[in-house]
């Protein structure tokens, strides 16, 4: 006990927008918490639902999928694609109890480091007033 | 297998007697069977009982079917039992594989359940009654009674299970085709799914010639406010039918009668967790690129997802069986 939570969230980041603006915070020497573990997807259409899931299950307290702003694509329309299954993902996510704050789909452009960084602190921030997630109550072991 | 029969144990935990139906009418489908199979326990039709079971060497069992989640205490005891005595233990049927449509009960907390059956339906005159595991009866016996199980489970979080026939129920083909496999000696490597597909449903349904390369709906239908075109693909016509994401060998029975698949065939080899695939694809043919709509489309037509992509699999899912640690495996 004392000890502050530190939540771990993960960060899908397409290659052409999101990543490019965690990579230019990086060149800026600007600062976000390291509670971010960024994955490198080639668009956000890619993010498989299955991988959040898989993501929450191995420990993850919360998912950020980041793409390019609608209209931007690399792809055309990847960004899209990610947006209708975050809809439908985020809504049965919360019916499993895994609160609506630990899914997000955030549009990032490569220029915009600071918005990284923002959603960043404010991910880390919510993450950490909720604690640890817990999807299953207290069920005991059978003996 | 001695003297040429194949000595075989069923048993039946949380389930609704689909599967014993489905047994039955496999052996109806292939009545040469009566006379290799050789019963030692069957609860729903014979009459053995569990120190019939006990009293029997162990791994003298050739076979033990097994359907139903594991729900009560007691199923957890005669799984174990069976495990003990059968050479191969298979999880027949969706619940025993994955929870089934019984499992779908983890969306709500044991006292949930019991509050809910014992006192707040309208049919329920007694309200002040609850289950109990210790009764005395009128006799002055004193009874114990299965306890009800925080959650339900699948077959292999409590035993090693060595096959897995999917269903709800398994068709007889199904059935005949993992038996007849078992039979020839070709035994697939453990954990295997046998007698059905190892494909996608849409492989061996007959609508999938009318599906278009691209499929994009403005409205995701619900079955019972909808005329579906019998000939048509079904989620072209924006019903949500599973069968992109579901393991085929039912031979479509569902879309030829114009219903769509609901998954009980249950994910193939190559998903992480099933009602993840289904999400996938499902949103993908919302045809709208602005949220708000996506949104409507899918409070219109999908108002239950975890009902919809994890009606079979919810107790196996990675979000509920992982964090869980029950040492199980997940689909």
């Amino acid at each position: 006990m004392g000890e502050r939570f530190e939540p771990k969230i993960l960060m899908f980041a397409c290659n052409w927008c999101a990543y490019a603006a965690a990579d230019l915070a990086g060149t800026s020497r600007m600062k976000y918490p390291p509670n971010i573990r960024i994955i490198r997807v080639m668009c956000s259409g890619r993010v498989d639902p299955q991988l959040v899931l898989e993501a929450f299950a191995n420990g993850a307290d919360g998912v950020i999928i980041a793409g390019c702003r609608p209209g931007d694509c690399h792809y055309i329309e990847g960004n899209y694609k990610a947006l209708r299954r975050a809809i439908l993902l985020r809504k049965l996510l919360e019916q499993l109890g895994v609160e609506s704050e630990r899914f997000r789909l955030e549009w990032i452009a490569a220029s915009d480091a600071k918005k990284l960084i923002e959603v960043a602190q404010d991910m880390v921030e919510k993450i950490r007033k909720l604690g640890p997630l817990k999807v299953v109550r207290e069920v005991g072991k059978i003996e | 297998m001695s003297e040429g029969k194949i000595r075989i144990a069923f048993y039946w935990m949380a389930s609704c007697g689909g599967c014993e139906e489905a047994q039955v009418d496999a052996v109806s489908d292939e009545p040469s069977l009566i006379n290799i199979l050789d019963i030692v326990f069957w609860p729903v039709a014979v009459d053995f009982k569990k120190e019939d079971v006990e009293k029997l060497p162990d791994k003298s069992v050739d076979v033990a079917l097994i359907n139903g989640g594991v729900r009560l205490s007691e199923h957890v005891e005669m799984a174990r039992l069976l495990r003990r005595k059968a050479k191969i233990v298979i999880a027949y049927g969706a619940c025993a594989s994955w929870g089934g449509v019984p499992g779908l009960a983890n969306l709500y907390s044991r006292e949930e359940i019991l509050s809910r059956v014992y006192s707040e339906v309208p049919t329920v005159y007694e309200r002040d009654r609850k289950p109990m595991v210790k009764y005395v009866a009128e006799e002055g016996v004193e009874l114990e009674l299965p306890e009800f199980l925080p959650i339900l489970l699948p077959l292999n979080a409590v035993i090693e299970v060595d096959y897995y026939i999917p269903g709800c129920p398994p068709t007889p083909e199904t059935t005949l085709n993992a038996l007849k496999m078992l039979l020839s000696g070709k035994i697939p490597p453990k954990g295997s799914v046998i007698g059905a597909s190892q494909r996608a449903l849409c492989d061996e349904c007959p609508l999938n010639a009318t599906k278009p390369e691209k499929i994009l709906v403005k409205k995701i239908s619900r079955i019972y406010n909808t005329r579906i075109d019998p000939g048509k693909c079904l989620l072209a016509q924006g019903i949500p039918c599973l069968g992109p994401s579901t393991r085929g060998g039912c031979t479509a029975l569902c879309p030829k009668a114009a219903m769509p698949c609901i998954g009980c065939y249950g994910p193939l080899e190559t998903h992480i967790d099933y009602g993840g695939k289904v999400i996938s694809f499902l949103a993908s043919i919302i045809d709208s690129k602005d949220e708000r709509e996506i949104a409507r489309i899918i409070e219109e037509g999908l108002p239950d997802p975890a009902g919809l992509v994890y009606k079979f699999t919810l107790p196996a899912s990675r979000l509920r069986l992982n964090l869980m640690k029950w040492g199980g495996r997940s689909v």
